[in-house]
């Protein structure tokens, strides 16, 4: 067979020819020999005796004549105990030790242990000398933070396999040896607690997927209320620069309720990764009360960081969700923003000239959108336990315009829509999520009929702002007038949100359900008001009040209070005979 | 001693094409033809042919004109002895001193690693209530001055470079008008500011190619003064110029374009120069203040909209007044819990009956009928304009804070205002 090995002949951007003797494969991991140093970098494509490689740091200094050494390994990660609580690069570089290493610039070149052999966990076997193992079969565990980690066959092993030894209970480095395994032709298989998995191949080590069913409550009323995300179900924010897409991201990284987040900022501003990487271990999670770092991986390959990693990191963020989704954990992965990604696809795509599509984004964009989407899911995995991964990605659309191709591909696979509004934004209306526009096909905690009657009112008071900015004030009758101002009433006090707010930033789903009620009251109730004047003050001072009622303690006695104060408010107003306004309300249940 | 080539191979745009050997991407080679010389970068190299970009521009080159490679990429001197000078965007000299070449430092190095960052905390006094009162500048951050031409954007960026508390200025001018030069020039002298000023100044006459070096020319010599501990501010002018210029480049290079002739990779262009702004852990920072000027003054043409997605923030000036709408700091509740106890409250007070005026004129303009609260906004938003916006207005924070109460309590009751009880009660003015 003829040895492998390439040399470089063109050099354009961050991408290189190569012309290559040997097989190469696609997606394979090459590395290109400059000076002394090796440059990490990845097949494309291969045409004839030319492949071509996306290099995934910066190309000055590349010369032709070069050497390219080939892995025969696809691009991966490392997997296993001690991911939580880590800030890799793209590439899975740990930052911090980076930092340490190479102080304060990102040296190219420098490929540290995701994992590094110091780190020591307390193995308790869980498989036992004969027993039968599969990938995925747990060899033992390990405590990580607040879980227990399961040490897992490495899902690329596709026989069945006979346990030989394992360790006995104890502390062991990651990467030494804690099971020896044997396949079905006698070879015997040494074991750490790490192995790798190429990141853009889904982990597939489960019996089957589940429909996403259950709401992922994140505490964002509008959000939960209105356009519900589902565990293992998928959702896109959209919206212009500013609007609050990076902030709403990082309160639900701080408040969803789920075991695991990451957070992969892609092609974005370093300095939010900064206030996330630098708050987070200050910040307790009330749900455990550890630090909320424990339960969060960030993957960061900034705006001026090389373009490539920008590719390689959505990817590495997803196969660490879906890794944790191995324990039987619910994952919620972050991204942002897809744009960014989509923008370093089109930048190789032009290197290539490749036949632009729509604003010279690649044809395929649309499908690897899809296929990236595709790799949430509730799974049930081979022990009976259920584990799942949701995505959600931000968009960041030229000019604000939705009509572009990222949005409209992400739009036709994800299973909510949370469209931020330039409008709502510049009225300081946070979360600026336009709640005419945004929509989700999962089922939240409150009654989806309750939702529909709210939203009912919405629209109409849209409709009749609309015709007041026509007619004026002057022109419009007190029942319209009403019902504009229930509609702002209902966005000021439940969309709107106050994220500075220490109660206020976070409601659960019990505690929205019991204040959606008290809403609806509000806005289904008929009021005896004589002119507008009055049915605007009236209106104010229910505000008022909800507005406090937002800032009590859950089920304090303030709370409680407050909530009679403003039911009590509405039946002093009210001209409904007593009781049809909580007829009304129960009708709308289930 | 390098090999000197003498036959150029093609030559389109500001690109020229040579065969040669043993050239590595980015590397710089010197081009000389009878009207003198020019610096030029390998953009591309495909087998034998390496693509070199012009610095100077082609016009005159010929055919068989001498490329000699230099062995490395381009360069800048860095040290005190920048202090006060002037170059061009090629780096040479603009004034009457001597070209440097003591300790030359590579230009568009590496990003920072995110966790040598850290959060920044201090604020930039400039002197005008817009952005001290309202969206108050910090230390380490990227921010462009959203304009059109005709506003005196180099106007604010030069006040304040002279009212903000910084070791070094760097002021980067991207087919600046040779009378905004001198302008800068002039303001920077008078003011006493020149001997800690730095000047990389492409003027619209010179070379498009240069106008490509000068961001990071600037960051370069920025991020290493910021490295010795230095707080430098770095002004930039115009970044539409420099947009342009990238998308000239591409044209000529067959990319492409992805949106208006403007190559795809313009967002991490953009980027990979606003990132430069930092604030460095245990050393010093480097604050970036930019002008993008707005095409048809268009926020959704391609260079402000990516700008836009970049940068933390932006300043609209408009009308000669920077706008309390759009005009955004998101850096800003990082500093401004710590200046007054008012300043929160009154910032976002005073803009949410700024915004309840504009409704008011809309519905004056329509011809609806004026209330008395109609009447009360009108006379606060022309207070608020005079008093606040006003370019000419030139206060600290605390001045402004207290003319801020001033116009509140000459206008509203302070029920009115829908500030908190405690602020009013300690704030509101007394009646003699
Ligand atoms: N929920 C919120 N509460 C209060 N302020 C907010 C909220 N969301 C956004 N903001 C304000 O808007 C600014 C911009 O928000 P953010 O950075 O999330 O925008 P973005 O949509 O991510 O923009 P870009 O696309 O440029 O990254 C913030 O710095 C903050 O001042
Ligand atoms: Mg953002």
């Amino acid at each position: 067979m003829e040895p492998k090995k390439g040399t470089v002949v063109g050099v354009t951007g961050n991408m290189v020819r190569v012309q290559y003797t040997g097989d190469v494969m696609m997606n394979e991991v090459g590395f290109l020999k400059v000076g002394d140093q090796r440059l990490k970098s990845e097949v494309i494509r291969v045409r004839g005796r030319i492949a071509e490689l996306q290099v995934f740091e910066l190309t000055k200094g590349i010369g032709i004549g070069d050497e390219i050494e080939f892995s025969s390994d696809l691009l991966a990660v490392e997997l296993g105990p001690g991911l939580l609580g880590q800030i890799y690069d793209g590439l899975q570089n740990p930052l911090p030790e980076l930092a340490r290493r190479c102080g304060f610039f990102l040296q190219r070149g420098v490929y540290l242990d995701a994992l590094p052999a110091e780190l020591t966990f307390e193995f308790t076997p869980a498989a036992e000398p004969g027993d039968t193992v599969r990938r995925a079969s747990v060899l033992g565990t390990v405590p990580e933070g607040i879980f227990t980690h399961r040490v897992m066959v490495p899902f690329g092993l596709r026989d069945e396999y006979t346990v030989e030894w394992v360790a006995a209970k104890g502390v062991y480095s990651v990467r030494d040896v804690i099971a020896k395994v044997k396949d079905s032709r006698g070879a015997v298989i040494p074991l750490t607690m790490i192995f790798s998995w190429p990141v853009k191949r889904p982990i597939d080590a489960f019996r089957e997927r589940l429909k996403p069913a259950e709401p992922l409550i994140t505490r964002v009323r509008i959000v939960d209320t209105l356009f519900p995300v589902a565990r293992g179900g998928t959702y896109c924010i959209p919206g212009p620069f500013g609007a609050g897409k990076t902030v709403l991201q990082q309160i639900t990284s701080r408040h969803a309720e789920v075991d695991v987040v990451v957070i992969t900022a892609c092609g974005e501003r370093a300095g939010e990764v900064v206030e996330t990487l630098r708050e987070f271990p200050e910040i307790t999670d009330p749900r455990t009360g550890k630090s909320l770092m424990e339960r969060t991986v960030i993957i960061c390959n900034t705006s001026s960081m090389p373009v490539a990693a920008r590719d390689a990191s959505v990817y590495t963020g997803v196969t660490i969700a879906e890794y944790y989704r191995q324990m039987g954990l619910n994952v919620l992965l972050l991204a942002d923003s897809t744009s960014r990604w989509a923008q370093a696809m089109r930048e190789m795509s032009g290197r290539l000239e490749e036949i632009p599509g729509e604003e010279a984004f690649p044809a395929y964009l649309e499908s690897v959108i899809a296929s990236f989407y595709e790799r949430a899911g509730v799974v049930r995995l081979y022990d009976g336990g259920t584990g799942s991964v949701t995505i959600g990605g931000t968009v960041s659309p030229a000019g604000g315009n939705f009509e572009e191709p990222v949005t409209q591909s992400t739009l036709k696979v994800v299973g909510a829509f949370h469209g931020l509004s330039r409008e709502r934004s510049d009225a300081r209306r946070y979360p600026a999520i336009n709640p005419l526009e945004s929509w989700s096909k999962y089922r939240g905690p409150v009654a989806p009929r309750k939702v529909e009657a709210v939203k009912d009112i919405l629209v109409r008071g849209n409709d009749v702002l609309q015709m007041m900015k026509v007619v004026g004030e002057e022109g419009t009758s007190l029942d319209d007038y009403m019902i504009y101002l229930k509609s702002e009433f209902f966005d000021a006090v439940y969309l709107q949100q106050n994220a500075f707010d220490p109660v206020d930033a976070a409601t659960g789903a019990e505690r929205q359900r019991r204040v959606f009620d008290v809403l609806l009251a509000v806005l289904l109730t008929d009021y005896e008001v004589a002119d507008k004047e009055k049915a605007r003050g009236l209106m104010n001072q229910l505000r008022q009040t909800f507005l406090d009622w937002n800032g009590r303690e859950w089920n304090s006695k303030e709370f409680a209070a407050e909530e009679e104060n403003i039911l009590g408010r509405v039946r002093a107003a009210s001209r409904d005979p007593a009781g049809t306004v909580e007829a009304k309300i129960k009708k709308l249940e289930g | 001693m390098r090999k000197i080539y003498s036959k150029i191979e093609q030559i389109a745009g500001n690109v020229i094409t040579v065969k040669a050997d043993g050239v590595k991407y980015g590397e710089l080679a010197e081009v000389t033809s009878r009207h003198g010389s020019t610096l030029a970068e390998v953009i591309r190299l495909q087998g034998e042919d390496v693509y070199l970009q012009a610095f100077s521009g082609t016009r005159g080159i010929s055919t068989g004109d001498e490329v000699r490679f230099l062995g490395r990429p381009m360069q800048v001197s860095f040290s005190e002895n920048l202090l006060g000078r002037i170059f061009t965007g090629g780096g040479l000299p603009r004034d009457s001193g001597p070209s440097l070449s003591e300790n030359m430092i590579e230009i568009g190095g590496p990003a920072v690693n995110p966790a040598k960052r850290i959060i920044p905390r201090n604020m930039i006094r400039t002197g005008i209530p817009m952005i001290d009162v309202f969206n108050s500048l910090v230390v380490s951050q990227k921010l462009p001055i959203f304009s059109v031409s005709g506003e005196p954007y180099n106007q604010v960026l030069a006040r304040i470079a002279m009212q903000a508390e910084v070791d070094v200025i760097v002021l980067g001018g991207c087919g600046l008008k040779y009378d905004d030069y001198l302008y800068f020039k002039e303001t920077l002298e008078e003011g006493g500011a020149l001997s800690r000023t730095i000047f990389f100044i492409h003027t619209a006459a010179d070379p498009v190619v240069e106008c490509l070096q000068v961001p990071d020319l600037c960051l370069a010599v920025a991020e290493n003064f910021g490295l010795q501990g230095k707080r430098v501010l770095v002004l930039l002018t115009d970044m539409t110029n420099f947009a342009d210029a990238l998308k000239e480049i591409a044209i000529t290079m067959e990319q492409v374009p992805s949106n208006r002739g403007y190559p795809g990779d313009l967002y991490s262009q953009l980027a990979a120069r606003y990132e430069k702004a930092v604030d460095f852990e245990g050393a010093g920072s480097v604050t970036v203040l930019a002008v993008t000027t707005m095409p048809g003054d268009d926020v959704t043409h391609p260079v402000p909209d990516n700008t836009g997605y970049i940068t933390e923030g932006q300043f609209y000036l408009r009308n000669g007044r920077i706008e309390p709408f759009g005009s955004l700091s998101r850096l800003k509740q990082l500093v401004n819990k710590n200046t007054r106890e008012d300043h929160r409250a009154l910032m976002d007070g005073m803009i949410r009956l700024y915004a309840q005026y504009k409704d008011t004129l809309e519905k004056k303009a329509m011809g609806f009928r004026m209330s008395d609260w109609d009447q009360k906004l009108l006379s606060y938003g022309e207070r608020f304009e005079s008093g606040l916006m006003d370019l000419s207005v030139n206060i600290g924070l605390e001045q402004a804070l207290d003319r801020g109460w001033e116009i509140l309590s000459a206008c509203f009751m302070p029920e009115e205002t829908g500030l908190r009880t405690e602020i009013i009660s300690k704030f509101w003015p007394k009646k003699e």
